[in-house]
């Protein structure tokens, strides 16, 4: 069942950024820089928190998931060490995609090279 | 000024080829799901079998994600099934990872600081600016208010 | 200024030789027999798609040359441009080829510009033989204005795929053939306010327009006195624009003798959206289809048309509207001249 809720919230979160492609002129880059801000803005609502709790993967796999990760540090570390922890929190709480993409990007970048289509 | 002249903007955008909003709906909700679906699976695997954490699940879930975003965009996949998916495939982390490695690689003829390390973040970096600017100006405010 | 738009050439220089060259998917089009050279693959043989592009510019001047029986060192200047910034395609295959270069950017209407200029210059006896070239790769034009290859996004149906292709037309009033340029209209800027980058059809459509009309009224024919009105890169929405346009502004109607070079390299099955676009789109259509069928006797005389975009990465992330040109030479087959 968990896996249900995480194909359909999923899946939705996506039929929204579609019909933001398809509907108006946003490039993909704004598209994705409202999804992160969006998420952000949701999670310090407390919105965010429950959809994650309801869907799992559903919610935090989208990059709103993301703008909900780099809140809720920044949030959870304002609360442990005040303001130093504002700065801190959210990048510490996303380390983990943000390494992965910089050396997974640099490792196919030196292995492979981009084909014609 | 002729009325053609005048309307032509509203003529256009009346006669230009329009996309299939319906299918296109659809595939980015098929491809979307099924990303986080595998996504929510990474997480419950690294819960159950290592007995991680929520953080270190979520962590772990976005690292799995991010590789297999990458390595499709290196193997010339990823290209392909976002035809395809649209957002369903820009959306999710993976899309991230896409658009990382992508510019990383189109750009390494120009070399590997001021081609793949610069390039590198020519789509994401907006993101990563504006997600963690927010992020700061958050627990910021959290910690004057909250 | 309109009377003035139009040249009448006295001498009427000939093409006396040409060439082209496409990618693989030019390849699998419709006018696949015509090319002198079809890629196997995008890169041939190059560590970057730019050198690749230089060496299809270079490759065009030195068959047209060779087709031509023309020594290389009789061209007395190459005259040409393509879409990269600061040209580098045409500039470093000049470089090559050790030539005398006025390089051109007309956007995508760089070929009719180059044949424009290297027409004026034959028929005033200024020079003896001019080559003039125009060139475009697929993915030296996706990174440069839109995305790196591997990105995951869709393109929208409006957009138009950059032909990867060059052409060559070598000018000369003396020869062998009797394929002539008689006559040219020169564009103006036209600018109806489109900003949609994806959408080149609808910003050129109106430009091409204004061209027709001003060179049918000069010249005094209509769409009928030619065989064929070919424009560059207006693709499949745009032709069917610039039909309306010219039509509802100026009462004339394109008829069955018009067509698009975006049009007809491509079909709509093969999916490339709106059709091909790029300086090498009408350059290789030209060069290859076009002046074969002429020297074949079944096109006598052609009204052909570059289109371009005048825009560039910078204009429109600053949201300018994007500007629009086409030039067009009236190309005809005369008998024992």
């Amino acid at each position: 069942m968990d896996f249900v809720k995480a194909f359909i919230v999923g899946g939705l979160i996506c039929v929204v950024g579609q019909i933001l492609i398809d509907r108006t002129s946003l490039t993909p880059a704004k598209i994705l820089v409202i999804f992160v801000v969006t998420g952000a803005v949701l999670s310090a609502l407390g919105l965010y928190q429950p959809l994650v709790d309801f869907a799992g993967g559903g919610a935090t796999v989208p990059l709103t998931g993301f703008g909900h990760s780099l809140a809720k540090g920044a949030i959870e570390g304002a609360k442990e060490k005040g303001i130093l922890g504002a700065f801190i929190g959210g990048i510490k709480n996303t380390a983990a995609g943000i390494s992965a993409a910089i050396l997974f990007g640099y490792i196919n970048a030196l292995i492979f090279k981009p084909k014609s289509k | 000024m002729s009325k053609i002249k005048k309307d032509y903007k509203n003529i256009v955008t009346q006669e230009m080829p329009k996309s299939k909003h319906l299918k296109n709906a659809i595939m980015a909700f098929i491809f979307g799901g099924i990303i986080c679906t595998l996504g929510h699976a990474i997480n419950v695997f690294g819960a159950s079998m290592w007995g991680l954490d929520k953080v270190d699940a979520a962590s772990l879930q976005a690292i799995v994600l991010v590789f297999l975003g990458a390595t499709l965009t290196g193997f010339g996949v990823y290209d392909k099934l976002g035809n395809i998916a649209g957002a369903g495939t820009i959306v999710p982390i993976t899309g991230f990872a896409n658009s990382i490695v992508a510019p990383a690689m189109e750009f390494k003829r120009e070399g590997l600081i001021m081609g793949t390390g610069a390039k590198m973040f020519i789509l994401a970096g907006p993101v990563l600016v504006n997600g963690i600017g927010a992020s700061v100006i958050i627990g910021l405010i959290y910690c004057f208010i909250g | 200024m309109e009377k003035n738009r139009t040249i009448t050439f006295k001498n009427k220089p000939r093409i006396v030789s040409y060439a082209s060259v496409v990618g693989k998917k030019e390849g699998e089009g419709p006018l696949k027999n015509y090319f002198d050279k079809v890629l196997e693959d995008a890169i041939w043989d190059e560590d970057s798609w730019e050198k690749t592009e230089r060496k299809m510019f270079k490759w065009v001047i030195e068959t047209a040359a060779e087709k031509g029986n023309i020594p290389l060192k009789d061209i007395d200047v190459l005259i040409g441009g393509d879409l990269l910034n600061q040209i580098i395609s045409a500039a470093f295959a000049a470089r090559d080829l050790n030539m005398c270069f006025l390089g051109q950017y007309g956007a995508c209407s760089t070929m009719a510009q180059s044949l424009i200029v290297g027409s004026v210059l034959t028929d005033g006896y200024y020079f003896n033989k001019v080559a003039c070239g125009a060139s475009s790769h697929f993915a030296t034009a996706e990174r440069q204005y839109r995305f790196p290859l591997e990105m995951g996004c869709q393109r929208p149906p409006t957009a138009q795929r950059t032909v990867t292709g060059a052409g060559c037309s070598i000018l000369s009033l003396h020869g062998e053939s009797n394929i002539h340029i008689t006559s040219a209209t020169i564009g103006r800027i036209i600018d109806w306010k489109i900003d949609d980058a994806n959408n080149m059809g609808a910003v050129m459509a109106p430009s091409a327009a204004d061209t027709l009309s001003c060179h049918f009224k000069n010249t005094k024919t209509c769409p009928e006195d030619y065989d064929l009105i070919i424009t560059g890169d207006l693709g499949f929405h745009g032709k069917e624009l610039c039909q309306k346009i010219i039509n509802e502004e100026h009462g004339i109607t394109l008829g069955a003798n018009y067509t698009d070079c975006g049009c007809e390299i491509f079909t709509k099955d093969m999916g490339v959206d709106c059709g091909g676009s790029g300086c090498g789109c009408s350059a290789s259509v030209l060069n290859g289809y076009l002046i074969e069928e002429m020297k074949k006797g079944k096109y006598k005389k052609i009204l052909f048309m570059s289109t371009g975009a005048l825009l560039s990465p910078t204009s429109s992330m600053q949201n300018d509207t994007i500007p629009g040109i086409a030039h067009c030479v009236v190309i005809e087959r005369l008998e024992g001249e």
